[in-house]
């Protein structure tokens, strides 16, 4: 696979529950060894857009390949060839560092041997040998991820998805895994990020924002700072993101809002 | 009737770990107070204890002259609290939750329906939704409406807008300083740093220390270095390379540039070096700017300093 490779390739890609349409006719693609930020508004299908391309979930149609992989025939192919880190946790607590990387090699096929290089690879990457026989609930928030980024990377896949993996981490910490996640691209994985830290959208090469399951703007941060005429990524997500479905809380313009939506 | 509050040394371990170490701060009536700090610094311990939901080891805390742990009932009877983590009935509805919140207050929401009109008008029309159904949005305004409907004077707000999107965090604000007007004293913990410039006063937490307590406009006047925003073709490596150049300047990714602080004394020096050491590690396009430290760099420089110590 060469270096403009698409390692993500969504066509036309449409997802719906009931009536309601979550993933509207999306098209977008990732290269090899690029760093993709997928934001948008809570609810606006960014998370089941996720489930589609790691093969969770089924497009209603339309077409997503993953990896080389298209991800409604061979869902368990993608699988093996991408990482997930989901927003909600996902490492064991009561068990240990070591024990976790050992269950996640595992689940992968690594050997013994790959498996037990890589922990010591990782906790010493992340300054964390001491923390190796500690269970996951005594390790803080922060370092949690850290650990989780790693472990989704333990089979060394194609592409990596992180769904807000930094949400209510702190600010030092924060940074310190957006060095993991540079340090990862650098080695050719793709990294496919969701975040509601506006500063870190600047940290991505392309970024796409979806509002009411439909993407809005794809570019580099450069390029749509230049295209809304703003100055940062904070005034571009507001200008696409202030959905008229819902209106400001507190809000005095309520009346405005729903004769936009009516428009 | 807003309320003040004094702390007053209060300490609280669990077993090995010391949550809050000798904590000590007043809170004026109507104020809107943030708690900035790390997962795991003590916020959500002090706020417990605020609550009257967890016992101080030592020291006491008195919320408009009743004490928390004495007078924990009329405690309770003033306080709104949204917990960090959800805790409404998701088997419940929206319009059932709310009810049940009234009623253990012995209040209706028809007797306060003034005070959260402004947040639950936005998710009436879906009264009838169990909460489990709810988006992450609704769920907070529904939290924040069962926080709100016995009419608090003192309103507490662990972590409210974690994981919530940049437009939802910013209406959420506007509200906040809305209920300030009608005079409840509200206490809130972010781990989002531009949040602690919409305060009145903040307090930035580490490991159960209270590291600065100020206005944000002190916190930033304090900081004495001088902030360069460097920028190059090759932002990858940058902070890497201006970290081995400058050993002793702290250097932080901010967005589209990299924050480096420097208390140097001759400036266009430090500033001419960087640019030269740069140009040798072969980064082209360099642009180095002068800035005004943002609240996130003091808060960055003080966690450091505590660190180090």
């Amino acid at each position: 696979m060469n270096k403009n490779d698409h390692i993500i390739e969504v066509r036309d890609l449409v997802k719906r529950f009931g009536s309601f349409t979550a993933n509207d006719h999306l098209n977008f693609t990732v290269s090899k060894g690029e760093i993709f930020g997928f934001l948008g508004a809570n609810g606006a299908g960014k998370t089941t857009a996720i489930k589609i391309l790691s093969g969770l979930s089924k497009p209603t149609s339309g077409v997503a390949i993953v990896a080389g992989f298209d991800v409604a025939k061979y869902p368990n192919k993608v699988k093996k060839n991408i990482g997930y880190m989901s927003q909600h946790f996902s490492l064991y607590d009561d068990m240990t560092v070591k024990e976790n990387f050992r269950f996640y090699g595992g689940i992968f096929g690594l050997s013994r041997k790959s498996i037990r290089e890589k922990t010591e690879y990782y906790l010493e990457k992340l300054k964390m040998q001491n923390f190796r026989n500690m269970l996951l609930k005594q390790i803080p928030l922060g370092w949690k991820q850290k650990l989780a980024f790693s472990v989704a990377n333990i089979h060394e896949p194609a592409v990596v998805f992180l769904d807000e993996p930094t949400g209510g981490v702190d600010p030092i910490t924060r940074r310190q895994f957006w060095e993991l996640i540079y340090d990862s691209a650098d080695k050719g994985t793709t990294v496919f990020v969701t975040t509601h830290y506006m500063d870190e959208a600047e940290y991505c090469e392309r970024v796409s924002i979806m509002s009411e399951g439909r993407i809005e703007a794809i570019g580099s941060p450069g390029k749509l700072k230049e295209e809304f005429g703003v100055n940062t990524m904070d005034e571009v997500f507001v200008q696409i993101a202030r959905t008229p479905l819902d209106p400001p809380i507190g809000g005095t313009d309520r009346g405005n809002s729903f004769k936009k939506q009516v428009n | 009737m807003s309320v003040n509050i004094n702390i007053r040394n209060i300490t609280k371990s669990f077993g090995e770990i010391q949550a809050l170490n000798n904590v000590s701060l007043d809170i004026d009536q109507g104020e809107l107070f943030g708690f900035i700090g790390p997962d795991g610094s003590g916020k959500t311990s002090l706020f417990r204890i605020l609550t009257s939901l967890l016992l101080p080891d030592t020291g006491t805390v008195s919320v408009d002259g009743l004490d928390v742990v004495k007078d924990f009932k009329k405690i309770r009877n003033i306080t709104g609290y949204m917990p960090g983590r959800f805790s409404l009935y998701a088997d419940l509805s929206v319009e059932e939750n709310l009810n049940f919140y009234a009623s253990i207050f012995n209040t209706s929401v028809k007797e306060n329906y003034d005070l959260i009109k402004d947040i639950y008008s936005h998710i009436e029309p879906f009264k009838k939704r169990k909460v489990h159904a709810l988006s992450g949005g609704m769920k907070q305004k529904l939290a924040l409406s069962c926080a709100l409907v016995h009419k608090p004077s003192l309103l507490i707000l662990d972590e409210p807008t974690t994981g919530v999107d940049a437009v939802s965090r910013m209406e959420f604000w506007e509200l906040l300083k809305k209920m300030q007007k009608i005079n409840i004293t509200i206490l809130v913990s972010t781990p989002y740093m531009d949040e602690a410039s919409l305060c009145d006063r903040v307090a930035l937490m580490q490991n159960g220390n209270l590291l600065a307590v100020n206005t944000p406009q002190q916190i930033i006047k304090q900081y004495k270095q001088q902030i360069f925003a460097v920028k190059t073709d090759n932002m990858h490596p940058l902070v890497a390379d201006l970290e081995r150049m400058n050993k002793e300047a702290l250097v932080y990714r901010f967005g589209e540039s990299i924050h480096v602080s420097s208390n140097a004394y001759d400036l266009e020096l430090f500033e001419s070096e960087l640019k030269t050491n740069l140009s040798k590690l072969n980064h082209k396009d360099i642009r180095i700017n002068k800035i005004s430290p943002l609240i996130e760099d003091c808060f960055l420089a003080l966690m450091d300093k505590n660190v180090v110590e």
